[in-house]
């Protein structure tokens, strides 16, 4: 470990310890606790969405300690969190990577009772259920990988125990995005994007995990197959699903694959691209370059995913404290705040709602009419009064949750399959 | 004496040897271990096995893939040689003060100073469907409908590789043709050679040497190329370079040695066949 505070007996630092040290005889304990965090550096590394330099900053500001970000994707944070355990203190990781990565017992579970909003956090990372009549969806739940015996524990089990792998952070529910101005029509289902009317001008994501999925609600709505379980597919059906996709691809039906945020929204910028897979804020970044973009909600419902932070294996003493007390800023509320103002979810809305507008509550949450101008948290108009949430509200949103993203148990023939549809 | 002489010799070359042991051979040597063993989903274990061997030459892909990354080697070759060679005959030939051959060489550098990724990426705008190219053509009436084929596909592929190895074969061509005696070329003129015999009889065996280092330095290049594939063809092409990439993006560490192994392999092949032809160290 490199992040432990380097006691360095220069005279400067004396006089600085020295003082601590004199504060701590006059103060109760967490004073000295407060000084030497200053010196704590906990190393973040997670995909693109919710490593965001503002929020190192913010850390700095409330908590005093540095946030190290790095902002990687999803193959490369699996990669990671897999491989390199010590190349990191927080693991800002899917659920589903969760359940890939936990067995390598890189990561350690967390107290709960640490965790000074976990009752508020909502219902689908703890029982799984967001309203007490929501039945389940398909796939890797977050509810399902969330916890675990103790502290070491490598099962997950399906109660709340009181130690979870991850504390859940941001989630959404993803569905196509579409450009409503190049379409000229109305968009209902997940078959549209197989629909030859846009040959050449779909697209879809080139990651395995997440676009099998896509895949898997597109085969779905055309009436091809129903799977038991779209989330843990046999052979059969990936060979199935693949297939369809393969014979999509050699009639020239795909523009391109994108792999990176920045790339789905250069794809629907420019045009290339009509009607893709695509993440919420993706949408938002192309219409605030001024051109319309739809997330549009589908019949068949959304294709969801959760991430959340974890804890190396490694982390302790004082950079432990440090972890525990990054969590329980996270879910106070600032970070909430700024994640829902692109279009995301916070795992404790409740808190959210003290860093944002009533408007803005009721745009982004209770899917209400804008009144005003609706912003991003970097000052950018996103909407203006009297634009509604494509979906509508939280739970109209989050209730037609039709799938997670998964990963199964066939993951590596699944895998082995998409990079042939990649080479096809 | 005599073998105070060879320790001498052991000595002086020793660092090199070093260096290269670190460095290439020790490297090289951990790929071709590590293509043996055996890979879970999230972790590698050592055995020796030829599994990742058997997959690899089992999926009829890897022959489509390979075929493919031949293709855009072979394409590439050709135009990166025919401009290649065309530069750098102007700026040996036609070109006759030493200060200007200078001075347009390192013209012909200046797109070197940015990075290979923007000025790959810089096409991307340009070639797309309301890009610059298809508005102007359209604007000229040359076209009514955007070009497709432009952006993400093979074209725009070997339009990058072109764009960014040409510099590869003009370098060596270049200077190559700058050894060549030019009285050779006076006595092909008084011997009543034209234009094309003294370019075809006298400059080209001649510059062979630069020709075959431009050529090992592009095919080298084109062939372990990954990011241009991906970036140009839209993620929808693959070369052996991508399903490497994709195999360690999965964490399949042993499988994506095999296939390095096997295109270290290729190319060593290409490369001999291609030294068979022309003795670099005897013409240099």
């Amino acid at each position: 470990m490199t992040t432990i505070p380097k006691i360095r007996y220069s005279r400067r630092s004396m006089l600085k310890t020295g003082g601590a040290a004199l504060a701590a005889t006059a103060l109760p304990a967490p004073m000295v606790w407060g000084q030497a965090i200053k010196d704590v550096t906990l190393r973040q590394f997670g995909t693109g969405v919710s490593n965001l330099n503002e929020v190192a900053e913010k850390v700095k500001e409330d908590l005093g300690f540095t946030l190290e970000m790095t902002a990687l994707d999803s193959d490369s944070v699996t990669q990671r969190a897999a491989t390199q355990p010590d190349s990191f203190d927080i693991a800002d990781i899917e659920y589903w990577i969760c359940k890939k990565v936990w067995p390598t017992g890189n990561l350690q579970a967390m107290d709960t009772s640490k965790i000074e909003n976990y009752d508020k956090i909502v219902g689908i990372f703890r029982d799984g259920k967001l309203t007490p009549e929501s039945t389940i969806a398909q796939g890797t739940a977050p509810h399902t990988v969330g916890f675990v015996e103790g502290v070491d524990g490598k099962e997950f089990v399906d109660t709340e125990s009181g130690w979870m792998t991850l504390i859940p952070t941001i989630y959404n529910a993803d569905t196509l995005g579409i450009r409503p101005d190049l379409i000229g029509r109305p968009i209902a289902n997940w078959s549209e994007l197989l629909n030859p009317e846009f040959k050449g001008k779909a697209s879809i994501l080139d990651i395995s995990s997440i676009g099998i999925m896509d895949m898997a609600m597109v085969v779905e709505s055309m009436g091809e197959y129903t799977y038991p379980d779209k989330g843990n597919m046999t052979k059969e059906e990936i060979d199935l699903t693949l297939g369809i996709f393969t014979e999509a691809k050699k009639a020239g039906q795909f523009r391109a694959f994108w792999k990176t945020f920045d790339e789905s929204v250069n794809l629907m910028a420019s045009g290339e691209v009509v009607i893709q897979s695509m993440w919420s804020p993706a949408i938002t970044a192309v219409r605030s370059q001024g051109i319309p973009c739809v997330y549009q909600p589908l019949e068949e419902g959304y294709r969801s995913w959760g991430g959340g932070i974890g804890l190396s294996k490694s982390l302790s003493g004082i950079e432990l404290d440090a972890a525990y007390e990054y969590i329980n800023w996270y879910l106070s509320g600032w970070v909430g705040g700024f994640l829902m103002r692109q279009g995301y979810y916070s795992a404790v809305p409740e808190t959210s709602k003290n860093f944002m507008t009533e408007d803005e509550w009721g745009f982004w949450f209770e899917g209400k009419e804008a009144q005003g101008d609706i912003t991003n948290p970097f000052g950018d108009v996103m909407e203006k009064a009297g634009a509604v949430r494509d979906g509508g509200s939280f739970y109209d949103r989050m209730g037609a949750v039709a799938c997670w993203n998964a990963v199964m148990d066939e993951n590596q023939y699944m895998v082995r399959k998409w990079n042939e549809f990649i080479a096809a | 004496m005599l073998s105070n002489r060879h320790l001498s010799g052991w000595v002086l070359a020793s660092p090199l040897a070093l260096v290269l042991v670190i460095f290439l051979v020790a490297p090289i040597v951990m790929i071709t271990v590590v293509s043996f063993w055996g890979a879970t989903e999230f972790s590698i274990y050592p055995a020796f096995q030829f599994d990742n061997y058997a997959f690899l030459f089992g999926s009829d892909v890897t022959y489509r893939v390979f075929l493919n990354t031949f293709k855009y080697a072979a394409i590439t070759w050709v135009f990166t040689l025919l401009i290649g060679f065309t530069v750098a005959y102007f700026l040996a030939f036609h070109v006759r003060s030493l200060k200007w051959q200078i001075a347009l060489f390192l013209l012909c550098t200046i797109p070197f100073w940015t990075s290979n990724i923007i000025r790959m990426i810089s096409w991307i705008p340009f070639l797309g469907r309301n890009g610059l190219a298809n508005s102007t053509l359209i604007s000229w009436g040359v076209i009514d409908e955007p070009l497709e084929w432009l952006l993400f596909s093979d074209f725009s592929v070997i339009l990058a590789f072109v764009h960014l190895y040409t510099l590869f074969m003009v370098v060596p061509i270049f200077n190559t043709m700058m050894r060549i005696d030019k009285s050779l070329i006076e006595a092909a003129a008084d011997a009543g050679a034209s234009g094309w015999q003294t370019l075809w009889h006298v400059i080209i065996p001649l510059t062979k040497p630069g020709i075959m280092i431009g050529t090992i330095f592009v095919v080298t290049l084109v062939m372990g190329d990954f990011i241009t594939v991906r970036f140009m063809s839209g993620s929808q092409s693959a070369n052996v370079g991508r399903m490497i990439q994709n195999d360690i993006g999965l964490l399949q560490y042993p499988s994506a040695s095999a296939t390095a192994v096997v295109l270290l392999i290729t190319v060593l092949m290409i490369i001999g066949i291609l030294l068979r032809f022309v003795d670099i160290r005897k013409e240099l």
